[in-house]
């Protein structure tokens, strides 16, 4: 089986009608379906949150059959997803593309959770220490994207769940949570 | 008492079209047209249709029903007498049909045949609407009076005896046959050709008109001697004709090309010109049909319907009326437009699932879930053109059976293994069906 690092990589793509776009409706449909699928089930494993469409990406081509995906390609495949309320466009000219391989909503509700589990119902963090600290170390926050993380404790300041401080500089920003 | 004449029914061909004898040709078109016994009172008529299409061959006059698919014949030859055109100024033959009377001869049976022993007059009635009875009367004596059908008689007999070394008896016995012994026995043969073919020649100039019933002969001529020009270097002089016309694939190929005696022409037709080109049409594509697997593209055919009609031309809009008309006859093929906008004809029997099948076997085959199908591969497996192969690759992609794949190398068809995918379960190959076929043929490999 093919890997991309830790990734286990499905069969289908060794298929080289995989990375070429499908003008035929039916076809089409169920290709996008399974990139869709694939970039979701690679950005989770591998953690990551944006994808750059100038650069070179390892889910996109397969050297061993010699075929990657043209950039229109690329572009449809991340509309998909984004039209789905999984991804984002970060710029206008659909250069970089946000992953949301957990949903905005979802992370949220992972933190309180996290929270709750921990005992830290009441206490201070700072977001770097969310992001980076010991304490996460082993979870899915470990390393979750900056931006992503803001929103998400946005989301939870909205429902009142915790409080956002500034500190006396970016990195000190800190969150304290209540039950 | 005299019996109503009957005439000898007419083959046709699928497209309605007489079937021409070999040296027969087609000389003018008339619809509209009844023929009746000449009984003063109460004429009766002779073909069990009426307003049937009069076709002048220089052997017959052929009557065609489109509607029944029949047809009945009076040789020429049967034809004693030809009655002038009646002018006359009264008030009723302005608005009557114009007519012409002939004296036929019967046979004891009956029927309207040659060196009968009774005879008959009958009338031609022309019902059809822009018929012009002097035009019509003039080219209908024209043919009478070249008796064509006694030129091809004795052309059958005199080749005969120039073939056979060892001819006894002949009809036409004007020739001094020689030995043909050695190398001047030979040349005296080739000689004997040379003559005739200039005596030929010298005959068909000096008269249009005998130079027009010539024309099928001259074309002929014309082409073995263009054949002989191009064979360089050649040993033996008065070769057999085996060895002139090569393989017999290239006999198959010289005929196909001089194929049509008598085209139908805007001259022979005049109203009718695009329906019996229509026709005509349909019968000659049967052959090149078959031979291209069931599906020919419109400019292949273009060009190998004038090609085999070697004068009049016909012209690209002239070719697509004809096809477009075919839609309301009932003939066996058809004209079709891929999405690409190539159009083809090809039978109406032609199967575009039998195409798919055979395109989805070949897909299948350990090389091509390797490396796909090219245009190239599918014309070279399937037998067919190119540009064939391909379009019909495209439309087996447009339902669902294969897939393209983009490269350096162009553009390559695979198996649809989209539809075999299971979404949840993408890592899962089941032991038997097409994913588990391809994924064997492909890791196999390395």
């Amino acid at each position: 089986m093919q890997k991309l690092g830790e990734f286990k990589l499905p069969p289908f793509f060794n298929y080289p009608p995989y990375f070429t776009l499908q003008p035929v409706r039916e076809t089409r449909e169920k290709q996008v379906q399974l990139w869709k699928d694939l970039i979701l089930d690679f950005s989770r494993n591998q953690k990551i949150f944006v994808i750059s469409l100038e650069e070179d990406s390892p889910l996109f081509s397969n050297p061993s059959i010699e075929r990657s995906l043209s950039h229109e390609a690329k572009v449809v495949f991340l509309s998909a997803l984004v039209t789905d309320g999984r991804a984002e466009w970060m710029d206008k000219g659909h250069k970089k593309c946000l992953i949301l391989w957990m949903r905005i909503q979802d992370w949220a509700d992972y933190i309180l959770r996290f929270v709750r589990e921990n005992g830290l119902e009441d206490g201070v963090m700072t977001v770097e220490d969310i992001r980076s600290g010991f304490e996460t170390r082993g979870t899915e926050l470990a390393g979750i994207d900056r931006g992503v993380l803001m929103r998400a404790l946005k989301l939870l300041e909205q429902k009142g769940k915790a409080v956002i401080f500034k500190g006396s500089s970016a990195d000190d920003e800190g969150v304290k949570f209540s039950a | 008492m005299t019996s109503i004449p009957r005439l000898p029914t007419a083959s046709l061909t699928t497209s309605c079209r007489p079937v021409f004898f070999s040296g027969e040709v087609e000389r003018y078109l008339l619809p509209g047209v009844d023929l009746e016994s000449d009984g003063s009172d109460r004429p009766t008529l002779l073909l069990p249709f009426q307003s049937s299409l009069l076709v002048i061959t220089s052997h017959r006059l052929v009557f065609v029903d489109e509607a029944s698919s029949s047809a009945r014949e009076i040789a020429l030859s049967a034809i004693i007498h030809a009655f002038p055109l009646k002018k006359s100024m009264s008030i009723r033959s302005m608005f009557a049909s114009p007519r012409v009377r002939l004296q036929v001869s019967i046979s004891n049976d009956g029927t309207i045949s040659e060196k009968g022993t009774k005879s008959s007059v009958i009338t031609l009635v022309m019902r059809g609407k822009n018929t012009d009875p002097d035009v019509f009367y003039g080219k209908f004596m024209e043919v009478l009076r070249s008796r064509e059908w006694e030129l091809t008689a004795s052309a059958d007999q005199g080749s005969t005896g120039l073939e056979g070394s060892s001819s006894a008896s002949g009809v036409n016995d004007l020739r001094i046959t020689m030995p043909v012994v050695g190398v001047s026995g030979i040349l005296r043969k080739e000689q004997e050709i040379w003559e005739s073919t200039d005596k030929n020649l010298q005959d068909a100039f000096q008269d249009l008109n005998a130079l027009m019933s010539k024309a099928k002969e001259m074309v002929q001529l014309a082409e073995k001697m263009r054949q002989k020009l191009l064979t360089t270097g050649s040993n033996s002089q008065g070769s057999s004709n085996d060895e002139e016309m090569g393989s017999k694939q290239d006999m198959q190929d010289w005929l196909l090309s001089v194929g049509i005696a008598s085209p139908v022409t805007k001259e022979t037709a005049g109203a009718l010109y695009h329906q019996q080109l229509s026709r005509q049409l349909a019968d000659f594509v049967k052959t090149p049909l078959e031979k291209a697997g069931g599906m020919i593209t419109l400019v292949d055919v273009y060009c190998l319907f004038n090609r085999a009609r070697g004068t009049e031309l016909i012209s690209p809009e002239d070719l697509l009326q004809a096809c477009a008309l075919w839609e309301k006859f009932d003939v066996p093929v058809m004209m079709r437009k891929f999405d690409s906008g190539v159009k083809v004809i090809q039978n109406k029997s032609h199967s575009d699932d039998e195409v798919f099948a055979r395109i989805s076997s070949l897909a299948q085959k350990p090389d091509a879930l390797r490396k796909g199908v090219s245009p190239s591969d599918a014309a070279f497996t399937l037998g067919i053109a190119p540009a064939l192969a391909k379009e019909h690759l495209l439309s087996a992609e447009s339902r669902g059976l294969l897939c393209r794949d983009v490269s350096a190398e162009g553009l390559r068809f695979y198996i649809n293994l989209f539809n075999e995918i299971d979404s949840a379960n993408i890592y899962t190959i089941k032991s038997h069906g097409l994913l588990n076929a391809w994924h064997l043929a492909t890791t196999v490999s390395g």
